[in-house]
């Protein structure tokens, strides 16, 4: 199971040109600044677009040399960034749009999902009195309700604030837990594809230059791409412990175990833990005399350069799992941080993301 | 602003200062009075402006106001009333030309010289100009009349505001044939393409196309002239040129 | 007050503006939607060529017609050849000739409405499995809307005010070719003014009611655009 992509197309100024082959299911992430081509390859996908190339999703041939399968006809949803949804139908009428153009063999009952979004009190609303939230998630809906074999996402949290983002993220969570589409999404955030994604692909210039399992990607410190303040590690974990009287709690991950704010999730409940290089500092020997709660052990994996000639990046292994952290050049010389050197980290925060 | 208006002034001081007369000229009688006008002006030394239009829309701008100074009418009804109306000079009104109507069609052939179409039909359409609007209109509802053939015909017709517009019908071949004036389709003293049949004057009321000077030509002497001149022999010959009679 | 010869020019012109604007909505809809989406270079000159009307007097539009649909013109020949005889002073010639001079006023209205839509909603609805037509006609269309509602009423109004090309083509007969505008010149002309003014100022009613009409039905600017 796979999803096959390769695509060439050039406008004046700007050129696409990618082979990629992403899992057949999960979140896939494509990753990049505004402009480097991620929005255009999605199109390309959905037909929106036609660049030379081909595309075989699960197996299925959507385009090769010969054939170009119309968007109309090819099963996938796709929520643009600006929702479109339609401003003359109520949000029933919108939901039913594409629910009704499926083949009736496997469409959808409309009840679960519009359970799933919380969409029931929205029904008979028109489009231009939702909240920009709220017609993402209808236009998440209509899209889900064409029973898709893909669902291809453009920033759908590009047109929110803050807040909105931060009450519709868990909406996109759940989709992610409990329908068995691949999902393909598009996002400059860097916060969104950690919590999110699976699977990343990074895109600069129309090329994908680098792609993995987010994990393994994010770790990476020779990623052509510096994601500065964003760069820092992603991986699962699982709930263990959860202190009542200070209000922590313990997660379990390959390597070790750290300790982070209570936030409500079960013990034994499987979480994805966010730790970014700039809280992460090293020390060549234990100190239990600082404020810092997670101690780990580690070995220095490799180090890169960043933008700014004072600082370093270091990739670092705790048990099977990698870590980045950031600090300066300095700093990285006088603990003589060569590949192989077994240090401590501390790490000053940890966020709990999903 | 200043040197504009000055311009402006002495522009307007010229134009009043030059010995020039404005005609309105019945649509009918434009080729003619575009020769006459000139042969006035080699003469006289004045100049002609000349405007071509609609008898009726005439009468309706002269009695608004417009700055017509002689009238040479299609009718001999409107300078009539014009001058009852007090909006004319008693006493300047004469016939400058009689019109005479024919039968016409640009294919030729089509007309016999008797007028023997008429009776035979065969054609869809024949034109005539609007009898209410037009003196040739009216002239050839006369004719027809006279003929005996009016309610066979007139299911067939189709209207032209006035003969202008009633020749193109023609002309185009919209309609196979239609009643015009001489003047229309003469050229060098003879019909100049198609088949024509000149209707014989007794058929209807002579069309008198009748000269005023209105109210606006008052005490100025290119008016005058222009009416001494269009009496003149050398008008008459060209009027006559064109198919009318005087 | 009114004659029956003005009752027969008044239906006259009501089912000449009519069938126009239904005719219109038909050739001009497809016209509008091709030159709203079309990148190519035609675009511009057949533009130019719908919105000819605006610019040229009709009395050009109609001199042109009767010479095209006479019998020495290409479409008048082929009429004769199709065995629909020639259009001059015809009904069916006047509703050919309103069809030109009312295009521009029925296409540029759609042809707006659907350049305000642009691709988003048409690139959803194909996401959503419509086939181009099915998206035309369950998206584009409802939201023009506005746009239809407005060509309506312009290509309906437009048509009764229409003179001069009737003028050229008509040849004036009752029932058939004299509409009211028509009419109305000849009552002016006839010095018949108080007939004139019954139905010139029943125009004058009829325009500013379609206009009100047009500005309640689609207050454009303070909704759109």
């Amino acid at each position: 199971m796979s999803i096959r992509a390769r695509f060439q197309l050039s406008y004046p100024g700007f050129s696409l040109d990618v082979d990629l082959d992403l899992p057949g299911s999960g979140v896939t992430a494509l990753f990049g600044q505004s402009g480097c081509g991620k929005t255009t390859l999605l199109r390309c996908m959905a037909g929106l677009e036609r660049g030379a190339g081909r595309l075989d999703v699960n197996g299925e041939a959507w385009q090769d040399d010969s054939r170009f399968v119309p968007t109309h006809q090819r099963p996938l949803g796709y929520v643009f960034q600006d929702a479109r949804l339609f401003a003359h139908l109520d949000v029933a009428r919108n939901l039913d749009y594409g629910r009704r153009r499926t083949a009736s063999a496997d469409s959808l009952r409309r009840d679960p999902i519009v359970d799933l979004l919380g969409l029931g009190p929205l029904l008979d609303r028109m489009p231009a009195r939702l909240s920009g939230g709220e017609q993402q998630r209808v236009a998440i809906a209509r899209a889900l309700l064409t029973s898709p074999r893909l669902l291809l996402m453009d920033e759908p949290l590009a047109s929110l604030d803050h807040a909105r983002k931060q009450e519709f993220l868990p909406w996109l969570e759940r989709l992610r837990d409990e329908l068995d589409i691949p999902l393909i999404y598009v996002s400059h955030a860097p916060d969104e594809v950690a919590r999110l994604a699976d699977h990343i692909v990074v895109m600069e210039a129309g090329r994908a230059v680098a792609q993995g399992p987010l994990a393994e990607t994010l770790a990476r410190i020779d990623l052509p791409i510096k994601l500065g303040e964003d760069a820092g590690a992603v991986f699962a974990a699982s709930v263990a412990e959860r202190d009542a009287e200070w209000h922590l709690a313990r997660v379990e991950f390959d390597g070790g175990e750290l300790w982070v704010r209570d936030s409500g999730v079960p013990v034994g409940r499987e979480v994805r833990v966010r730790v970014l290089a700039r809280d992460v500092s090293i020390a060549n020997s234990r100190h239990d005399d600082v404020s810092i709660m997670n101690l780990l052990p580690a070995t220095v994996v490799a180090h890169a350069a960043e933008d700014h000639p004072s600082q370093v990046l270091v990739q670092l292994r705790v048990g099977s799992t990698l870590l980045l952290g950031r600090l300066t050049r300095r700093s990285a010389q006088r603990l003589d941080l060569a590949p192989g050197r077994e240090v401590w980290v501390q790490i000053k925060a940890v966020a709990l993301i999903g | 602003m200043k040197r504009i208006a000055f311009v402006l002034g002495l522009l307007w001081s010229a134009a009043t200062l030059a010995d020039d007369v404005q005609v309105a000229v019945a649509a009918n009688f434009t080729a003619p009075a575009k020769q006459i006008a000139e042969g006035f002006e080699k003469e006289t030394g004045h100049k002609a402006r000349l405007s071509f239009g609609a008898t009726g829309k005439f009468y309706a701008q002269v009695k608004n106001g417009a700055p017509f100074e002689v009238l040479l009418s299609a009718d001999d009804s409107t300078p009539a009333r014009l001058e009852a109306e007090g909006a004319a000079l008693a006493g300047t009104r004469f016939t400058y030309a009689t019109g005479r109507l024919v039968l016409w069609s640009s294919k030729p052939g089509y007309v016999d010289d008797k007028g023997g179409v008429l009776k035979m039909g065969g054609f869809k359409h024949i034109a005539i100009a609007n009898p209410k609007l037009a003196p040739y209109g009216a002239a050839a509802v006369e004719a027809l009349t006279s003929l005996k053939l009016l309610d066979v015909i007139q299911p067939r017709f189709v209207q032209g505001e006035n003969i202008a517009q009633t020749h193109q019908f023609i002309a185009t071949g919209n309609a196979e044939l239609g009643f015009v004036a001489l003047s229309q389709v003469m050229k060098d003293g003879k019909v100049g393409a198609g088949s024509a049949w000149v209707v014989p004057a007794t058929l209807h009321q002579p069309i008198k196309q009748d000269a005023v000077i209105l109210d606006k030509g008052k005490g100025k002497p290119a008016a005058q002239a222009w009416m001494e001149y269009l009496k003149g022999d050398k008008a008459k010959a060209m009027i006559r040129s064109f198919g009318y009679e005087i | 007050m009114l004659t029956p010869a003005d009752l027969g020019a008044i239906w006259l012109t009501l089912k000449l503006a009519g069938v126009t604007t239904l005719l219109l909505l038909l050739i001009g809809t497809p016209i509008a939607w091709w030159l709203a989406r079309t990148r190519s270079w035609w675009k511009g000159p057949v533009g130019a060529v719908v919105a000819l009307p605006i610019v040229l007097p009709p009395t050009v539009l109609g001199f042109y017609l009767l010479l095209l649909m006479g019998p020495n013109g290409p479409v008048g020949r082929f009429t004769e050849w199709a065995g629909i005889g020639l259009l001059p002073f015809s009904f069916g010639g006047l509703v050919v000739a309103s069809v030109f001079y009312s295009m521009p006023f029925v296409v540029q209205p759609i042809q707006n409405a659907f350049e305000a839509i642009g691709d988003g909603p048409l690139e959803a609805a194909a996401t959503l499995r419509a086939s181009p037509l099915d998206a035309f006609f369950s998206v584009a269309v409802p939201l023009a809307r506005p746009g239809f509602l407005t060509a309506t009423i312009l290509g309906f109004a437009h048509t009764v005010g229409e003179f001069g090309v009737v003028l050229m083509i008509g040849g004036n007969i009752p029932d058939k070719t004299r509409v009211v505008s028509v009419l109305i010149y000849d009552h002016v002309e006839a010095l018949e003014y108080a007939q004139a003014h019954v139905l010139a100022g029943g125009m004058v009613v009829f325009a500013f009611l379609v206009l009100l009409a047009l500005y309640l039905l689609n207050p454009t600017g303070r909704k759109r655009r």
